[in-house]
């Protein structure tokens, strides 16, 4: 197999653009993709400061470096999350990749902090573990996005993510979610701009592009994810996939450009609900926030956090 | 040739030589959900893996959509 650009020995093969590269024409790939992702969706404007939600994990690694290649400002954040080894090991990569960049990496660890963690606040709040463990980082990122002032919020959500969002609330034609499924979400109160500059790249290739950076990550599986169902729409949609490449880009894309906007009455009528939390100060439709009730059921300390400069590494 | 897969993590034989494509249907494994990694190269699909080579079958599929 050869590269399509220059015919040199090809690594990877990339059926929906009937392509296949080097690992050079790879990266400019990778590079381009997301460089096309942010001037389509005007994410990301000069001199802007970006905080990159890092979880250790592929995804997150690579959409850091690539902001960083293309000489956009970007610290991290790193969440704790108090999952067992898995969460030591991911915080590992988080700060390795920190350091080889000397780049900044801010930490928030929720034991510390807030007193609870995942597994203890899913069952205390009786919530599924991906549900309180995304309701949480969202929570953390938002804060720390607006306390520490930076312009926008960076997150690794890739085509596979999206598409397999997008296909969940398909099936249950969830039309406020729909509403707002976009790569970028604007700042509003109490929520800082949203930005997915992997909307482009589908997360097998986000994996090559850190094998072939070598960029080390957390491979393994989260082992709360165990059942997630958006693990079982993903491997539903590579089954058509695989079949018929192109069909999860086609999906996504065709979302997008002829059907996000039918659903924006629904998404707005639900953000016009929303007041600020009695003890945080974020916004919710209640009186008190999902996350300050989380908190609270699983013994820990609600409420707003300083959060500490992380060190900046060096390489 | 050795293959290690994950989740769970196991180490299965498979007679080669064989295509990268063909390990991957003998395997059952959707070749849209994993990267063939060879001493920390990328192998793509039409390459031979030789009997004793030593191969790892790395998901790509992330369950973070939260």
């Amino acid at each position: 197999m050869k590269c399509t650009v220059c015919r040199e020995p090809a690594i990877i093969d990339l059926r929906r653009h009937n392509a296949n590269f080097c690992v050079p024409h790879f990266t400019k790939f990778c590079r381009d993709q997301v460089q096309r992702a942010i001037d389509e969706h005007e994410m990301l404007r000069p001199g802007e400061r970006a905080l990159v939600a890092v979880s250790g994990g592929k995804d997150s690694l690579a959409v850091w470096d690539l902001l960083l290649d293309l000489g956009v400002e970007a610290d991290g954040l790193y969440v704790g999350l108090g999952i067992g080894s898995y969460s030591d090991v991911s915080h590992e990569y988080a700060e390795a990749y920190a350091a080889s960049r000397g780049a900044r990496l801010r930490v928030v660890d929720l034991v510390e902090r807030y007193g609870y963690d995942i597994p203890t606040g899913a069952r205390a709040a009786r919530r599924a573990p991906c549900s309180a463990c995304g309701m949480s980082k969202r929570h953390v990122f938002d804060r720390v996005a607006l306390e520490e002032g930076y312009d926008v919020l960076v997150t690794g959500h890739n085509l596979d993510d999206e598409a397999a969002v997008l296909f969940g609330n398909v099936l249950r034609w969830q039309t406020e979610y729909l509403g707002r499924q976009r790569p970028v979400l604007e700042a509003r109160d109490g929520f800082p701009r949203k930005v997915k500059p992997l909307v482009r790249l589908s997360e097998r290739e986000t994996a090559a592009y850190c094998i072939v950076s070598g960029i080390e990550y957390q491979v393994e599986e989260c082992p709360m994810a165990v059942g997630n169902k958006h693990l079982g729409y993903k491997e539903a949609l590579n089954a058509i996939e695989v079949q018929s490449p192109g069909t999860k880009a086609d999906f996504y894309a065709g979302f997008l450009r002829r059907a996000a906007s039918r659903f924006e009455a629904e998404a707005e009528a639900e953000r016009e609900t929303l007041g600020s939390c009695a003890v945080c100060g974020s916004p919710t439709p209640g009186e008190v926030c999902a996350f300050c009730r989380l908190v609270e059921r699983a013994g820990g300390t609600p409420g707003p956090v300083p959060v500490e400069l992380g060190r900046r590494s060096t390489p | 040739m050795k293959v290690h897969l994950r989740n769970p993590s196991r180490t299965v034989e498979v007679a080669g030589p064989a295509l990268v494509s063909v390990v991957l249907d003998r395997l059952g494994v959707n070749r849209e959900s994993v990267l063939v990694v060879r001493n920390g190269t990328i192998v793509p699909g039409d390459q031979r893996l030789e009997d004793d080579d030593e191969v790892e079958v790395r998901p790509v599929i992330s369950g973070g959509a939260a």
